[in-house]
């Protein structure tokens, strides 16, 4: 039991990171009907934010104490970053360590601005192109993302910490007589990805702008012989979708040290996991999403290994070919989506 | 000549007189010259032009006829990679039976994948390739190499050891042969200040390429390859007058994933080491990578698409600091240092930053690859106005 419902929370954060980039592409497509390679890239940067972010607060001003000496003998060089002189001891420091959760306030804004950069730049050009030419041309600029990113940071990962708060281990199954403790910063990553799928949803579904848009999603061409500039607010929905995975990002380097090439494993799996969902539907990718994450850490226990060795490994595809072939729209795929 | 129009004729012509001549066009500059490293005219490259080559000629088949992007064609290349060095293990170092049995098992494994994957077809057919690509480089790498039942020694690479059986193998024959030439063995011509090299492997592969490529003439030219433009061009329309385009598009998956089941066996035997990471999807991504540089859809494109990045990998990878300072050193100080600081991201490491950016520039302004390219300079040439219909197919 205790073994059971572990593997579900491990499933749980897993595939909370799928859902929220899953999330992101299925918005892409279904305004824009853009394929979208370069979004584990958009996820990747998101990450990189975090780090930049980290560094900034840590950029120190050097000052030479000459009471203190250190283990040559030479005056000490003590380093301060500017935030603590700025704000004080106390809250410089604890503004460091929070420096990850700050990193989504300092996220949304860039997130936004590269999403819709991306789409008025590039991708408004290739509406009427073919799908193979929306595919190349974003994996062309997945490659120059990651190379960039690889440019500035190294090709090393870099270690992003979790505030202190929220980095131990909580014990979950004491109240109800189980042994279960896990990792506080992952059930805040699942429980700031619900926030964020709701408030997506939220969005879309309880204000005027998202009406637009999901009348959009109908039929584009009427919603413009309306009068309304559907154009713009698909944009914006281009940066919400790259602000989404970037976010995703962010919060996930605790979890897993960010390298350049995060873009491109992600990728491949979110591509997957938004077939299994159906192209085009929002709650197939979430739950998609979730439901391969579960049964991701489910193949990975050691029952499972040594049942069928490397389960763990291929299960995702195994599962998404299963689900393609058996139900060719995915689990909740709509009608005429993709169909040709 | 071999049942080829004139046109044809002349361009395989074209291609058989440059993979002959290889050696001295590939090597234009002295050797003790600064523009030495420009040179490609090295064994190692030499061949890995040509194998890639036949893999981006076999990818065409399938993408450039049918319009069916596939981006899991490595783990065919991976699949024949493994085959001929079990065929190394097994019988004797002599190629023949190697890239047979690459091929064989390439045909079948492409087969049994496009058998699955052409019931979708769009995004759905991409991603589905895609899937089976990775989950084969998860098994070959990890679940197929345990103890009980190594069949590609994951890590490390599945290679040749001493003790392996090689049933037939000849005393004194230690690498991969063909009836007694070894694919290493190297003749070097030197004239002047020039030293040329002629190896035996890029030989052989360059043979190989060489019928490879006449058959893809062929299939261009065919019936078959008839209606596999037809499928890409309206595949609704050809169901609705009652053909069955599975048959076709299936054929074309085989004998491109032979194709790459034949360039990966030719890896092999240039160097007899097979390793999971010539399956992964960003290998998938290179071949996709030349044939769209090259052309998509026409003959001579994917090689050229293959040549051009694997010269530009080679080339642009070796050129540091050190050699751009070298070029510059003649302009004033700040403007050599910073044509260089340019330059440095674009060169060396960061050369898959050209890449990528290269491959937008030709998928943006050039739909057609280079070979389109081609064309309109020399249409614009003639005087005539460049085609303003982008999807055109080049020959």
């Amino acid at each position: 039991m205790d073994a059971l419902l572990l593997q579900i929370l491990n499933g749980l954060d897993k595939g909370s990171a799928y859902a929220l980039i899953a999330l992101g592409l299925t918005l892409i497509f279904g305004t824009l009907g853009v394929v979208n390679f370069a979004h584990g890239a958009l996820f990747m940067i998101g990450a990189f934010c975090s780090v930049t972010l980290n560094k900034i607060l840590n950029l120190s001003s050097t000052t030479i104490d000459e009471t203190q000496k250190d283990f040559l003998g030479n005056p000490l060089k003590v380093k301060t970053p500017y935030v603590e002189s700025w704000f004080g001891e106390v809250a410089g420091q604890s503004i460091i360590e929070w420096s990850v959760p700050l990193a989504i306030i300092f996220a949304i804004p860039i997130m936004l601005a590269i999403g819709v950069i991306m789409e008025r730049g590039l991708i408004k050009h290739f509406y009427k192109r073919p799908h193979a030419d929306q595919i190349l041309v974003t994996f062309g600029l997945a490659i120059v993302l990651q190379e960039v990113v690889k440019a500035f940071f190294g090709a090393n990962p870099i270690q992003t910490p979790a505030p202190d708060a929220l980095s131990g281990v909580l014990d979950l199954g004491g109240a109800i007589g189980l042994q279960l403790s896990y990792p506080v910063w992952r059930i805040t990553y699942f429980f700031f990805s619900v926030i964020v799928i709701g408030g997506v949803f939220a969005f879309l579904q309880f204000t005027t702008f998202g009406m637009v848009v999901r009348a959009g999603m109908q039929d584009r061409e009427t919603v413009g012989l309306l009068g309304i500039n559907i154009d713009r607010r698909f944009t914006i929905m281009f940066g919400v979708a790259a602000a989404v995975a970037g976010l995703a990002g962010v919060m996930y380097t605790p979890i897993n040290p960010p390298n350049y090439h995060w873009g491109m494993d992600f990728l491949v799996l979110s591509f997957v996991v938004v077939v299994v969902g159906g192209m085009g539907s929002l709650p197939g990718a979430v739950l998609a999403g979730f439901l391969l994450g579960i049964l991701e850490s489910f193949a990975s226990t050691t029952w499972a290994t040594t049942t069928i060795p490397g389960i763990n490994q291929i299960i995702i595809y195994l599962v998404a070919i299963i689900i393609l072939l058996v139900r060719p729209r995915g689990l909740m795929g709509r009608e005429g989506v993709m169909e040709e | 000549m071999l049942n080829l129009n004139q046109r044809d004729t002349g361009t395989f012509l074209f291609v058989i007189i440059i993979a002959v001549l290889a050696p001295f066009i590939m090597n234009p500059f002295p050797t003790d010259s600064a523009m030495a490293q420009f040179n490609a005219g090295y064994p190692d490259l030499m061949q890995r032009f040509v194998i890639f080559g036949i893999f981006a000629i076999g990818f065409n088949i399938l993408f450039g006829l049918t319009g069916y992007l596939s981006f899991g064609h490595a783990a065919f290349l991976g699949v024949g990679s493994y085959a001929a060095v079990w065929m190394f293990k097994l019988l004797s170092y002599n190629i023949v039976p190697a890239l047979f049995l690459s091929v064989i098992i390439a045909g079948i494994f492409s087969l049994f994948i496009g058998f699955l994957c052409l019931r979708r077809s769009g995004i759905y057919f991409s991603i589905l390739t895609l899937a089976f690509a990775q989950m084969s480089f998860a098994i070959a790498y990890s679940v197929l190499s345990n103890p009980k039942f190594n069949l590609t020694n994951g890590e490390t690479g599945l290679q040749v050891y001493a003790d392996d059986i090689q049933l037939f193998q000849v005393e004194n024959l230690t690498t991969p042969h063909l009836f007694g030439w070894t694919m290493n063995t190297t003749y070097e011509l030197t004239l002047s200040a020039w030293d040329f090299q002629f190896n035996v492997g890029y030989y052989v592969s360059a043979c190989v390429m060489l019928f490879m490529f006449y058959i893809s003439i062929r299939i261009f030219r065919s019936p078959f390859g008839l209606m596999l433009r037809a499928v890409k061009t309206n595949q609704t329309r050809l169901n609705y007058t009652g053909v069955n385009t599975r048959p076709h598009t299936l054929a074309a998956f085989v004998i491109s994933g032979m194709y790459a089941g034949l360039a990966g066996g030719l890896l092999a035997s240039m160097d007899p080491l097979a390793g999971a990471e010539r399956m992964q999807w960003t290998a998938s991504g290179e071949v996709v990578l030349m044939t769209i540089l090259g052309g998509a859809g026409t003959l001579l494109g994917p090689l050229l698409g293959a040549g051009f990045i694997k010269y530009f990998e080679n080339i642009l990878s070796k050129i540091n600091d050190n050699v751009l300072h070298a070029w510059f050193q003649y302009l004033p100080e700040w403007l050599e240092n910073s044509l260089v600081w340019v330059l440095h991201w674009f060169t060396g490491k960061g050369w898959h930053l050209t890449l990528g950016l290269l491959f937008m520039i030709i998928v943006i302004f050039l739909p057609g690859g280079l070979m389109d390219g081609a064309n309109r300079i020399r249409e614009a040439l003639r005087g005539r106005k460049a085609k303003k219909n982008l999807q055109t197919p080049v020959e």
